[in-house]
């Protein structure tokens, strides 16, 4: 608590024992009131206060205007022998144990939130000429090289120049598996050292750090604000005017056809009591600002209400195949050659890709083991779209695709198998074929499924051969399918898709942020996965899971659902309460001790309920 | 030019709707948002002419809620 928490619970105390001792004291005489008068003003000066400078100030209708009306109008009705005094005060009393528990409520999961976002470092131990020293990690410059101890946070973004250690990234990623790390790894700030001691390079400065992006989003997320809390901005502004309008006419209008004005006037200031609309001001952004803290938590950045709604609701799913359900690592999986020995195919393969950095390059040598003798390789042509043609022991070697061997008339086989498809062929005859395939991770599949399973269409784009996306669509489950597409076609893809959609879902589309920027943005929700280390993909998505697993994806569905249900909830039961108070009131069923009982119990029930949004699971 | 601010003492959630909504009036303000659960103000706004604006904002606050307190 805080000290003026503190101060407004001794105030509570001390008012409800005068507020009993006044009730105890047996005078019935017509300055009884003037006993309950020290009880009032020790709990609600402040109420009364704030009620008058702000009306100096122009603003009529807040809540301390309308406690400070309906109180004070209730002392008069209980001069005037139709009510009775303790009423007053008791009321006054409530409301205040009311905003001190909320004060207090916001205060814990605020707190709650900002310890689990506990990444900022502290310090950095700054090595100059052989002496290290702590410095604020704002002070490191790019390049300077940073010690960091077992048990110290990594402070900034760099390469590890020296040492071998294991990383728990789990404040970044929701992961606890340890990370493992040697030289020349570049490392992300905010990930805890915890065996080896590192030597690191810094790469960028504590501004442009992982840490400093990540606190900067979930802090700007508050401000992106979701629908249901535009709603209930603008009901607020209604609400309130229209409760009191109703007991302005309330008070006046039935009394002039049936007289007994202290009865209604004493309705009309139960109205004023339920017309303050904290519960649901307060419930709304507690529950969003809950959800996405819960979120955090698990390695999952929602980067405002607005999405978490949008993810809350949406019902199809768009995936972009690789890196995203697959790992992105091209293996050889077949060889089958023609006429020549599996090794020596992989041999020629290998050398005729030698010179290109390509993925596919890259898995020929890894599966040959090792660099190919370069000097084997002669002149070597790149032909666009098709392959290579590169002479290799004074043969010409063409690999590439099936329209390189068209083009050069040797005969291949159909093909039907998964995965890229590497022709070789020798002074142009054909001499085999190798498979590479990318692997699917291994948590694509339960991902999948479990979308489908809470009503979400899934899609797949990919810019592979029909044959390799469709065998990945079947081993995964996936609804739809459609390959073949080069990066502008899948932003086009995703726009027939959003074109064909009718109703109120929305599209996610999944990527890995790199070089799929214009669909994310184009997406209802777009989703960067493997954001760990990727400033771009940080920048352009609407939601990021830090880490590379597809089921943190249907993980942050669950909690946008689960989130947002809350959110419903209190709405419709801060509303639904309110409405029936109001109706009973006017009925004369309840009086005004109810009345607080319900607006105040509304408010704790409520928030009590988005601070369960917390709990992100 | 976007900035954000810190607010001090701001406890209740219809003030900060209420100081969204006066700062977004403002001649000069683009755009604003205060988060009742951060405790920031985020404005964005002219920058020839921020540090006029700011008053105007911080005189438009002390009306809606006298007690909170921006952060410059």
């Amino acid at each position: 608590m805080t000290k003026r928490q503190k101060t407004m619970l001794l105030r509570i105390i001390i008012g409800a024992v005068l507020l009993i001792a006044a009730v105890l004291v047996p005078y019935e005489g017509p300055w009884r009131f003037a006993l309950f008068l020290p009880a009032y003003f020790t709990v609600g000066w402040d109420v009364l206060w704030r009620a008058v400078r702000n009306i100096a100030n122009g603003q009529v209708f807040d809540e301390n205007f309308l406690m400070a009306l309906a109180t004070m109008g209730a002392f008069c009705t209980g001069f005037f022998g139709e009510g009775e005094y303790p009423e007053a005060v008791f009321v006054m009393l409530f409301y205040q144990v009311g905003e001190l528990f909320q004060g207090y409520a916001v205060g814990k999961s605020r707190r709650s939130i900002s310890s689990l976002m506990d990444l900022r470092p502290d310090y950095a131990n700054l090595e100059t000429d052989g002496e290290v020293a702590q410095v604020d990690p704002e002070d490191v410059p790019v390049g300077g090289v940073i010690v960091v101890k077992p048990g110290e946070k990594i402070p900034l973004d760099g390469t590890v120049i020296e040492g071998s250690s294991t990383l728990n990234t789990a404040a970044l990623t929701g992961e606890s598996m340890p990370r493992s790390v040697g030289a020349g790894e570049s490392v992300p700030s905010g990930c805890v050292n915890l065996s080896g001691v590192l030597r690191i390079r810094v790469e960028k400065e504590f501004g442009e750090s992982t840490v400093a992006k990540i606190l900067d989003l979930v802090e700007n997320a508050s401000s992106k604000k979701a629908r249901a809390e535009n709603f209930i901005t603008r009901f607020a502004r209604y609400y309130t005017p229209a409760v009191v309008i109703g007991a302005v006419l309330l008070a006046v209008i039935p009394p002039l056809f049936m007289g007994g004005w202290g009865q209604w006037v004493q309705r009309a200031l139960t109205f004023l009591v339920v017309s303050c609309p904290c519960a649901l001001v307060i419930s709304v952004p507690l529950s969003f600002f809950g959800g996405i803290g819960g979120a955090s938590r698990q390695g999952i950045l929602i980067k405002g209400g607005n999405y978490m709604e949008a993810l809350a609701a949406a019902d199809m799913v768009v995936f972009d195949k690789t890196g995203t359900l697959t790992q992105g690592v091209f293996k050889v999986t077949e060889i089958h050659p023609e006429g020549m020995s599996e090794k020596e195919l992989l041999e020629l393969a290998a050398l005729a890709e030698s010179w290109s950095d390509h993925p596919i390059s890259r898995s020929l040598k890894e599966a040959w083991g090792g660099e190919p003798d370069r000097s084997r390789v002669g002149e070597a042509e790149e032909l666009s779209g098709r392959g290579v043609r590169v002479q290799v022991d004074g043969r010409t070697v063409c690999a590439g695709n099936r329209r390189l061997m068209d083009e050069i008339g040797a005969r291949c086989p159909e093909n039907t198998a998964a995965g890229t498809v590497v022709h070789v062929a020798v002074d142009g005859a054909y001499a085999g074929h190798i498979i590479i395939a990318d692997q699917l991770k291994a948590d694509s599949k339960d991902a999948v499924k479990e979308l489908r399973e809470r009503g979400i269409k899934t899609v797949m784009l990919t810019g592979d051969s029909k044959a390799a996306g469709e065998a990945a669509t079947r081993e995964l489950g996936i609804d739809q399918v459609h390959t073949e597409l080069m990066p502008a076609g899948k932003v086009g893809m995703v726009e027939k898709l959003l074109g064909e959609r009718t109703g109120r879902g929305r599209l996610a589309f999944v990527g890995d942020g790199i070089n799929d920027a214009p669909v994310l943005s184009r997406a209802d929700v777009g989703i960067a996965m493997g954001a760990l280390g990727s400033d771009a993909a940080i920048e352009a998505a609407d939601v990021v899971l830090m880490d590379d697993k597809p089921s943190k994806l249907s993980l942050a569905i669950r909690i946008s659902r689960r989130t947002i249900a809350i959110v419903k909830e209190n709405i419709w039961f801060a509303l639904g309460v309110k409405g029936l108070v109001l109706l009973l009131t006017a009925l004369g069923v309840t009086g005004m001790w109810l009345a607080v009982f319900a607006d105040v119990g509304v408010m704790v029930l409520a928030v009590l309920n988005a601070t369960r949004a917390l709990s992100a699971r | 030019m976007t900035k954000r601010f810190k607010l001090i003492d701001l406890d209740c959630a219809n003030c900060a709707a209420k100081m969204e909504t006066a700062i977004k009036k403002l001649d000069g303000v683009e755009d604003a948002a205060v988060s009742f659960m951060m405790q920031k103000l985020t404005v964005t706004a002219d920058e020839g002419r921020f540090e006029e604006i700011m008053d105007q904002i911080e005189k438009a606050c002390k009306k809606v809620e006298p007690d909170c307190r921006i952060v410059r």
